[in-house]
């Protein structure tokens, strides 16, 4: 039975619901319980932003709150997991990735091919990333793309309360490393959920709304922009197609050649910088195969190549908005 | 024992302590009204420990700051009204509104940052303090962390390089109890941070953080080892900050009555006014004169800081390099 329940709940849900079928699944992180050894609370806070808030009540021993020591507890969470836990690592920020990219990226990604497919690291890394929280160039990046680079690391970036439910559970019963990552902005978003629990497979991306003049493919919070941008240019008598790829690793190429391979037009939106971004990878991917097809060059609507600016004139500039979306569309629509 | 404290430098320790707290204070007003952008980190309760020990400090020594960064930098004389500014997301902030409370910097007086990275200054301030041995020079670099931070590898490291190359360093962990909701007894594994000071070849010193005269003096003995070529030191201040870990914070995680208590008993300014004034070495009305003047600076930057303009669209762009 589907009920409105937000972004941030579906989280919770996913995790309760996982740690009460799998006793192997244990949660940690600064603050996950937050409250440790101080004289109120115990679990104060839930996590900063309350997501995990509830779970250490109910799931006894299995809510870790670590101390500061992001390569300690990152570290720890991938040798738990080769060594039969599930672990759900909580890193806070995704900019914090730059203290413990080791035990991620060198550690946890290779193992499965360097110790010749005999390793399992079923290892669950869930962090917030994006801007518009006037939280400045240390607390606001992207870095989906990042993890996208290395082979043997998932990456998960849910766009809305449903798949964030069903990809995290996926994500826990996935017996690779996965970055689960949860855009700040949409914590409060609500959508219709499940009660029961259900998965969200890896790779498949969603078609969140048919067309037949442009394709957006969107990641993550620019998802529920490009649906605003494809509102107006309706409209306007312009039909999108906008594809949700919801998993940066695996990656649903199959969907979006299909897409393009119709429409004949592409606009890639992705808050990230632009450099070496998914923006350019699926650019890159569209137009290595679906040269023929293309009517119009590719347009990528991206942040620019700065670091996250704190002042709110500037940081409203950085994050790509429905209108340059529209833009872009506009764009490719009138091109010759 | 360093040299007592002359009434012409007494005023000077009030004073930067003063600015602080009614800084912080004020930041703490304005935010609730929504108006101030961002995650917001308070000092207060805390300034003994950034006013005692950079009074020692000049120009050319430089501190690394933290996410609770608004003390250390106004003790290392960043200029009030463009930190106002720059918590405000205005043009003519310190970073021109780039960076906001978490990244207030100013080269030119060796604030080398504030940090949204916890842990981030320990290797950073080592990085200071060799250039400074490089050139021959006796500048030293201070590095301000937290007993949360103190758990870091980047400080573990920092300190057994600072040994090991015997740098002008200060480390000076600011244990306030918490690491956000995290009780310090609980994520420091001995009983004082201090204690470790001994696994990197260092001394280790304690010193009650709310004592303006206890960190001086304990700040005074490690800085002039370093400036001596003796190498780092390890200072635990032990101290408490009065508002949440950041603004919001609902604190559930502290005991009922838990700051104030501190407040009636140990605050530092109090404690202070109370011993200066007692031994006759400044009278009421000199701490009254600072009071007042320096809720109109306070009260005149932020003024000023809600009347100056946004940075311009054309800012996004630049200072991403040098050149390009
Ligand atoms: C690498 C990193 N991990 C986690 C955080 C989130 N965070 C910000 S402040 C803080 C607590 C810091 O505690 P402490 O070092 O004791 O400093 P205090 O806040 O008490 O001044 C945490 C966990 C961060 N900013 N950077
Ligand atoms: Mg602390």
């Amino acid at each position: 039975m589907a009920r409105k329940i937000t972004y941030q709940q579906a989280i919770n849900e996913a995790l309760d619901q996982e740690m009460t079928r799998d006793p192997s699944v244990i949660v940690m992180g600064e603050d996950v319980a937050g409250g440790a050894g101080s004289p109120g609370e115990d679990d104060a806070w839930g996590g900063v932003l309350g997501v995990t808030k509830g779970l250490y009540a109910k799931h006894p021993g299995r809510v870790m709150d670590t101390p500061i020591s992001e390569s300690g507890y990152i570290g720890a969470a991938v040798g738990a997991a080769c060594n039969g836990l599930r672990p759900v690592a909580e890193l806070m920020f995704i900019d914090f990735m730059g203290v413990c990219f080791d035990q991620i990226f060198n550690q946890a990604a290779k193992f499965r091919y360097m110790f010749g497919g005999k390793a399992k690291t079923p290892v669950v890394i869930r962090a917030m990333y994006g801007a518009g929280f006037r939280a400045a160039a240390q607390h606001s990046q992207c870095l989906y793309n990042m993890f996208t680079h290395v082979p043997g690391l998932k990456v998960v970036v849910p766009s809305n309360p449903y798949d964030a439910k069903g990809l995290l559970i996926q994500s826990i019963r996935d017996n690779d490393p996965v970055i689960f990552l949860e855009h700040k902005a949409l914590y409060t978003m609500e959508g219709d959920v499940p009660a029961e629990s259900y998965i969200v497979p890896f790779g498949e991306a969603a078609v969140v709304q048919e067309g037949d003049d442009v394709t957006i493919v969107a990641i993550g919070r620019m998802v529920n922009y490009a649906k605003d941008a494809a509102a107006s240019l309706r409209k306007k008598g312009v039909s999108c197609e906008i594809i949700d790829p919801r998993t940066t690793s695996p990656l649903d190429t199959d969907t979006i050649l299909e897409s393009v391979e119709r429409t004949g037009r592409l606009v890639v939106v992705d808050e990230s910088n632009p450099r070496c971004s998914m923006a350019s990878d699926i650019s890159g991917f569209i137009a290595q195969e679906a040269f023929g097809a293309l009517k119009a060059p590719i347009q990528m609507v991206t942040a620019p190549h700065v670091p996250v600016p704190f002042a709110a004139s500037l940081e409203d500039l950085y994050i790509p908005s429905p209108a340059r979306i529209e833009e872009a569309v506009m764009k490719v629509k009138e091109y010759r | 024992m360093t040299s007592p404290l002359n009434r012409e430098a007494l005023l000077q320790a009030y004073r930067t302590m003063r600015i602080i707290r009614d800084f912080e204070e004020r930041v703490h007003v304005d935010f609730a009204t929504g108006e101030i952008p961002g995650f917001v980190h308070l000092y207060a309760g805390e300034e003994a420990s950034a006013t005692g020990i950079c009074m020692h400090l000049n120009r050319k020594d430089y501190i690394a700051s933290t996410h609770r960064g608004h003390g250390h930098c106004i003790a290392k004389g960043v200029d009030p009204v463009g930190m106002m500014a720059e918590i405000w997301g205005k043009a003519t902030g310190t970073c021109k509104g780039k960076g906001g409370s978490m990244h207030i910097a100013d080269l030119e007086v060796g604030m080398l940052g504030a940090n949204g990275i916890v842990g981030g200054g320990g290797p950073l301030i080592c990085g200071t303090a060799l250039a400074s041995k490089v050139r021959g020079e006796n500048n030293v670099g201070v590095c301000f962390f937290g007993d949360g931070a103190s758990n870091q590898g980047t400080i573990f490291e920092a300190m057994n390089l600072a040994s090991v190359w015997k740098l002008p360093v200060i480390f000076v962990a600011e244990n306030n109890g918490y690491a956000e909701a995290t009780s310090s007894n609980f994520s420091v594994a001995v009983d004082n941070i201090a204690d470790r000071a001994s696994a990197f070849g260092m001394p280790g010193v304690i010193v009650d953080g709310f004592d303006f005269f206890a960190v001086y003096e304990a700040a005074g003995e490690a800085i002039k080892r370093a400036r001596e070529g003796h190498g780092p030191t390890l200072l635990e201040v032990k101290l408490s900050r009065y508002y949440g870990h950041f603004e919001g914070d609902q604190q559930t995680y502290r005991a009922p009555g838990e700051v104030q208590k501190l407040r009636e008993t140990k605050d530092c300014l109090m404690q202070f006014a109370k011993r200066v004034t007692s031994r006759g070495e400044l009278t009421m009305a000199d701490i009254e004169a600072i009071d007042a003047e320096v809720k109109a600076m306070i009260d005149a930057s932020v003024v000023k800081a809600k009347a100056d303009p946004l940075p311009a669209p054309s800012e996004l762009m630049t200072d991403v390099y040098v050149s390009y």
